[in-house]
C-alpha cells in the first residue's frame, strides 16, 4: 500500500476507470441511500441504514479521488454542522412533541401530537419521517468523519512498517 | 425457512470465522470477515428478518470492511509469528 499509488492516503488519485465508475455510481448510491431513508417507515430500512449508504458514497469517493480532493470537498466543519443539525432535528421534533401534546399526554417523540396535518395518523407519519432524517443525517456524518479521520495522513508522516 | 440451506450456510460462517482467526495475512483476514458479514446477512434474509440482514450488509460488509482497511493502512499487514 503505498501511498503514491493508493488513491485513498495520497494526494493523487486512481486510473481513469476507477474514476469514472465512481463519478457515475456515487450518485445513485446517494439516491439510494435517501430511498432507504424516506422509506424506512413501511418496510426494511431506516435512518441508520440510509446514512450508512450515503456515508460509503463518500467512502467510495475517497477511494477513488483521494483523500485531499474529499476532504477540500467535505470539510471537518462541514461535518460538525451536518452532525449536530441531525441531533437537533431529532431532539427538536421530541421537544416539539412535548410542547404540541402539554394538553393530552406530553410524551417525548409521540409524533402524533404535531400539528402538521389534522389527521392523527398523518402527523404521525411525517414526524417518524423527520425524526429518520435526523438519524440519517448523524450518521451520514459521523461515519464519514470516522473514515476521513482514519485515513487522513499529516504532512510528512511515513507509514510504518511497510514490507 | 429451509433448514438444508440454514444448516449450509452456518456451517460456511464457522469455517469462515476459524479462517479469518487463523490467517496471519491481515487483509485476508478483513476479506473473510466481510465475506463473513455477507453470509450473515443472508442468513438473516432467510430469517425473514429483513431489517437486521440490511443493517448487516450496510455496516458489517461495506463500512466495516472500509474502516478496517483504512486501520491496515497504517500499520503492517502480516501477523507476526
Amino acid at each position: 500500500m503505498n501511498s503514491k499509488t493508493s488513491g485513498m492516503g495520497g494526494d493523487k488519485g486512481g486510473d481513469v476507470v476507477v474514476e469514472t465508475v465512481a463519478r457515475l455510481m456515487v450518485p445513485f448510491i446517494q439516491l439510494f441511500g435517501l430511498y432507504v431513508i424516506i422509506h424506512g417507515a413501511g418496510g426494511p430500512g431506516g435512518g441508520f441504514q440510509g446514512g450508512v449508504i450515503i456515508a460509503s458514497s463518500f467512502i467510495l469517493y475517497v477511494i477513488a479521488f483521494g483523500i485531499v480532493k474529499a476532504g477540500n470537498r467535505f470539510t471537518e466543519a462541514t461535518n460538525t454542522v451536518f452532525f449536530s443539525t441531525g441531533v437537533y432535528i431529532y431532539a427538536g421534533v421530541g421537544l416539539l412533541c412535548i410542547i404540541c401534546g402539554l394538553a393530552f399526554a406530553a410524551e417525548f417523540l409521540n409524533y402524533g401530537y404535531i400539528p402538521l396535518t389534522h389527521h392523527f395518523e398523518e402527523n404521525r407519519a411525517l414526524g417518524m419521517d423527520l425524526v429518520e432524517i435526523g438519524i440519517g443525517i448523524t450518521v451520514m456524518a459521523v461515519i464519514t468523519s470516522i473514515f476521513f479521520n482514519l485515513v487522513w495522513k499529516r504532512e510528512g508522516e511515513e507509514v510504518e512498517g511497510e514490507d | 425457512m429451509i433448514w438444508q440451506l440454514d444448516l449450509a450456510l452456518l456451517f460456511l460462517i464457522v469455517i469462515i470465522a476459524i479462517a479469518a482467526i487463523t490467517v496471519r495475512d491481515l487483509l485476508s483476514a478483513i476479506m473473510l470477515l466481510c465475506a463473513y458479514s455477507f453470509l450473515m446477512a443472508v442468513v438473516w434474509v432467510e430469517m425473514h428478518s429483513v431489517d437486521v440482514a440490511f443493517t448487516e450488509a450496510a455496516v458489517g460488509a461495506g463500512a466495516t470492511t472500509a474502516f478496517l482497511i483504512a486501520a491496515l493502512s497504517r500499520t503492517k499487514r502480516w501477523e507476526k509469528k
